[in-house]
């Protein structure tokens, strides 16, 4: 069985597979990462690349573990590389130490920044191999050396293999099996990994999925059938699923001029009823706050998805940060109540767009979602996400309205839409205040009921336990959101395993705020660590300025385009604790 | 136009009304193309909850809180888009879309292209008094370059106009016509003919501002039919609109472009076929 080294408390094997552009880094990850799931294990792939559009170096990174995982753990037990060009700019991504495997391809000079990583060194007959077959790739030889090196099966290879390279024909097949053949015959000189526990039973109902998929596959399930969107890295991939998705359940995706289009898109088809989103980055939501102030005071309900990336301005469009946050919260002019939500892993990307869609529908209102690039572009091997259905819930709409009052006052906040084609309900919805019938109104008697019904709405809604995901118990907590939620995770396993109790609490309903909530969850706490990837520390700013928290508080606010690690966290309360 | 529900009693315009007293000044002309719209609708003998109007920001874009179809008045220069997205949509609703010269051709001028270009099937009516109304007399995308009547631009714009006639046909719009709010039956016989046409449609409709443009009463004699009829050649019409002097009236182009409409007929019953897909 497989056997993977021990390290921490979560048993894993990291992978980093390296190579130029061209050379099939990727198809030889996201294959070993498949092999692996059906072989009944948990993994995670994570792609860096180079600026380039084409051609540029790239870098698949894998992490396997008998459980589920989504983080990156300190060091990669394996680094091969399929060539080693520009090799080096992966220097600071890929960290080893004194027992991971460095692999290069056999007579290549390794590239002096490499060559000073700590690590044993060695050098495998990689493209040799490959030449020595009719069609043979160099990466397919890698395939078959990595799998036999941490115990996958020559048949649990080539099953996937078939499955996946099926339309390229039985030719580049044959040649790809004997590649990864020969591959596994390569690897007998190289030191053993460390064993580790065995796979878990496979036949369980298992998905490999990325989060960007997993926002598109929860936007369906709730229900969205518009989406309009301008493409923009690393949000590109959520519209490219589900383009041909929408085809098929009778929805639409429009390519948009500009983001002032896309936003407005939604704005006309949601007034229609249909249930609609849009999914960017912070460049393309700083565009989009006028019209979701629109939507906020036309009281029109429609769901933006924002993948964050590196900012301010362009900044690290292919790296992850959590920075979108203080715009998200406040970046709508006047007084907007909206609702700011965010997932905490990749198959939490279902559930979270789908509450969204859930929440955005019922309130009449613009909710944003924030996930990020690692999230986004995350491939995960997950357990198939629970099927949600919000009962009550969905469009409250106006039935026979005998005088209609489009923003009716009334104590929930929330008034009966009436869709067009509905006689007797015609109204105009408006951005300019209004009264009651929608007729357009500066009086202040007007505009202070109208924005406390916008936020009336909000705040007497019950969330119920979706607001936050919460673990654990003791004097000691971690509150933190979106992303960095999986590496805290592991700190905390790590902790308990140790006998420290810690808490867990990853913000998921951003706004509004939930004061009570959170108090109760803190109930008992004397210390916190507040954890985001963003280095003006937003999220603790902004827990600072809403909530109540006990005891003495810390920020660990790390920028990207890094990922935090499981270990900073540990060590952090490890030390904390030690004083 | 797709079909969409009728009524078989006769309609008024006035029952297209819906009693709001416009804020206009006096004189503006945008009260005759309130009319000249409640007049094409009557006489299309629309169902009031079939139709709707969406227009963005600017005292022209007030026109839908007017009407009693449904309605929607977005923000500045954003009209367009959302009529897009609504009529994506709701294929089953006639859709308009109303504003003026600034909305439509400075801060929304983007939209204004690419609508021509995707050529939707929704109506767009452009007030165009060749001034910002509602923000007291500004310069706009259609003002002539020695208007040296506001303050921000002393001396004039000294900025050649835009033709937006010339623009909609180059970008595909697949109607193009010209109204005048001094004849609102022949401003009401254009709109039918717009609506009627499938696609995009573009009527523009010069409409005096007697408040900052007070000289513009004078266009009711400049205004004149045009000599031809429209023509649906491209070649005929690019001929056409680039010796146009802006006062010649009636549906100038009509292009035989197929509208954009997806189908939005379910293939699917549930989504498990989609979900396999992640299935190890
Ligand atoms: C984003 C934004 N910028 C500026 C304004 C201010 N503004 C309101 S209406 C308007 C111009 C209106 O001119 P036009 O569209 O020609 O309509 P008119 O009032 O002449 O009918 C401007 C600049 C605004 N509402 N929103
Ligand atoms: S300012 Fe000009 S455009 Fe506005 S209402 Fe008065 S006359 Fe009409």
């Amino acid at each position: 069985m497989a056997t993977i080294p021990q390290t921490g408390i979560k048993p894993s094997i990291s992978i980093a597979i390296l190579g130029s552009g061209g050379s099939g880094v990727m198809t030889t990850g996201s294959l070993l990462l498949d092999v692996a799931g059906r072989a009944g294990w948990y993994g995670m792939m994570t792609r860096s690349a180079g600026p380039q559009i084409r051609g540029g170096e790239a870098a698949a990174l894998l992490r396997l573990s008998p459980q589920p995982t989504e983080t990156h753990k300190d060091h990669f037990d394996v680094l091969l590389a399929l060539d080693w060009l520009n090799a080096d700019r992966f220097v600071s991504e890929v960290d080893l130490n004194a027992q991971s495997l460095v692999i290069g391809d056999e007579g290549k000079v390794m590239p002096g920044a490499i060559a000073g990583l700590s690590g044993n060194h060695f050098e495998l007959p990689l493209s040799g191999t490959a030449k020595s077959i009719k069609g043979g790739r160099i990466n397919m030889v890698a395939l078959g050396a990595l799998a036999a090196m941490i115990g996958l099966t020559l048949e649990d290879v080539i099953k996937v293999l078939t499955q996946s390279l099926q339309r390229k024909g039985p030719e580049a097949i044959n040649a790809s099996i004997s590649g990864i053949q020969a591959g596994s015959h390569i690897v007998d000189s190289l030191p053993a990994l460390p064993t580790i526990g065995a796979a878990q039973a496979t036949g369980r109902n298992r998905w490999s999925i990325t989060g960007n998929e997993a926002t598109g596959l929860g936007a369906i399930r709730g229900g969205i059938r518009f989406v309009a969107a301008y493409p923009i890295t690393p949000a590109t991939e959520v519209l490219e699923w589900m383009a041909p998705t929408l085809q098929k359940v009778g929805g639409v995706l429009v390519q948009a001029e500009d983001e002032l289009a896309s936003i407005n898109h939604l704005i006309g088809s949601s007034f229609g009823g249909t249930p609609s989103m849009t999914a960017t980055s912070g460049p393309g939501l700083s565009l989009m706050t006028e019209s979701i102030g629109l939507a906020v005071a036309s009281e029109t309900p429609l769901v933006i998805v924002d993948v964050m990336r590196g900012g301010p301005s362009t900044g690290i469009p292919t790296k992850s940060e959590q920075s979108d946050l203080n715009i998200a919260l406040y970046g709508l002019h006047g007084d907007a109540p909206h609702l700011v939500v965010a997932p905490n892993s990749v198959g939490d990307c279902v559930f979270t767009t789908q509450w969204a869609t859930h929440l955005a529908e019922t309130l009449q209102t613009a909710c944003i979602m924030l996930s990020d690039q690692f999230m986004g572009q995350t491939r995960a091997i997950i357990d198939r996400p629970a099927d949600i259905a919000f009962v009550s819930g969905g469009r409250q709409l106006a039935s026979k309205p005998d005088v209609y009052f489009r923003y009716a006052v009334n104590d929930s906040g929330i008034s009966p839409m009436s869709l067009p084609g509905t006689p007797d309900g015609q109204y105009t919805g408006d951005g300019l205040e209004h009264s009651p019938s929608g007729t357009p109104s500066s009086r202040a008697d007007d505009h202070i009921q109208q924005l406390d019904k916008r936020k009336r709405k909000l705040d007497q809604f019950n969330y119920g336990d979706h607001w936050a995901l919460t673990e654990g118990s003791g004097e000691m907590a971690v509150i933190t959101w979106g992303s960095s939620t999986g590496a805290v995770q592991e700190a905390l396993a790590t902790l308990r395993a140790q006998g420290q109790e810690v808490r867990l609490v990853s913000l998921r309903l951003l706004s509004p705020i939930q004061p009570e909530r959170l108090q109760r969850a803190l109930q008992g706490v004397r210390r916190i660590l507040v954890v985001e990837q963003c280095h003006g520390a937003q999220f603790y700013h902004y827990l600072r300025a809403f909530y109540q928290l006990p005891g003495v508080v810390k920020s660990m606010a790390i920028p990207g385009p890094l990922m935090i690690k499981p270990s900073d966290i540990y060590h952090e309360l490890q030390s904390w604790e030690s004083v | 136009m797709m079909e969409t529900a009728t009524s078989c009693t006769p309609m008024k315009p006035k029952d297209y009304k819906s009693g709001v007293k416009p804020v206009w000044c006096p004189g503006c002309g945008d009260f005759s193309v309130l009319m000249a719209l409640t007049k094409a609708l009557a006489e299309m003998r629309l169902a009031a909850e079939q139709v709707a109007l969406i227009s963005g920001i600017g005292c022209s874009s007030r026109l839908p809180a007017y009407l009693n179809v449904y309605g929607f008045h977005s923000v500045h220069g954003r009209a367009l888009p959302v009529a897009t997205g609504l009529k994506i949509a709701r294929p089953d609703l006639t859709v308009l879309a109303a504003g003026g010269d600034g909305d439509g051709f400075s801060i929304g001028g983007n939209h204004f292209m690419h609508s021509c270009r995707r050529n939707v099937d929704i109506t767009y009516i452009v007030m165009d008094n060749q001034v910002y109304g509602m923000t007291k007399g500004q310069a706009s995308p259609t003002t002539d370059p020695d208007w040296d009547h506001s303050k921000l631009t002393p001396g004039g714009t000294k900025v050649n106009p835009y033709y937006p006639l010339v623009i909609a046909l180059a970008s595909g719009a697949n109607f193009i016509a010209r109204a005048s709010s001094s004849d609102p039956n022949g401003a009401a016989k254009v709109i039918v003919d717009a609506i009627r046409h499938p696609g995009f449609s573009f009527v523009h409709i010069l409409s005096p501002c007697i408040t900052f443009r007070p000289e513009q009463r004078d266009w009711k004699k400049m205004v004149r039919p045009a000599p031809v009829e429209a023509t649906s050649n491209p070649v005929t019409a690019a001929h056409r609109l680039m010796t146009d002097d802006n006062f010649f009236l009636g549906t100038l182009y009509k292009g035989n472009r197929p509208p954009y409409q997806p189908d939005l007929t379910p293939v699917i019953d549930d989504l498990s076929s989609i979900e396999k897909d992640f299935e190890l």
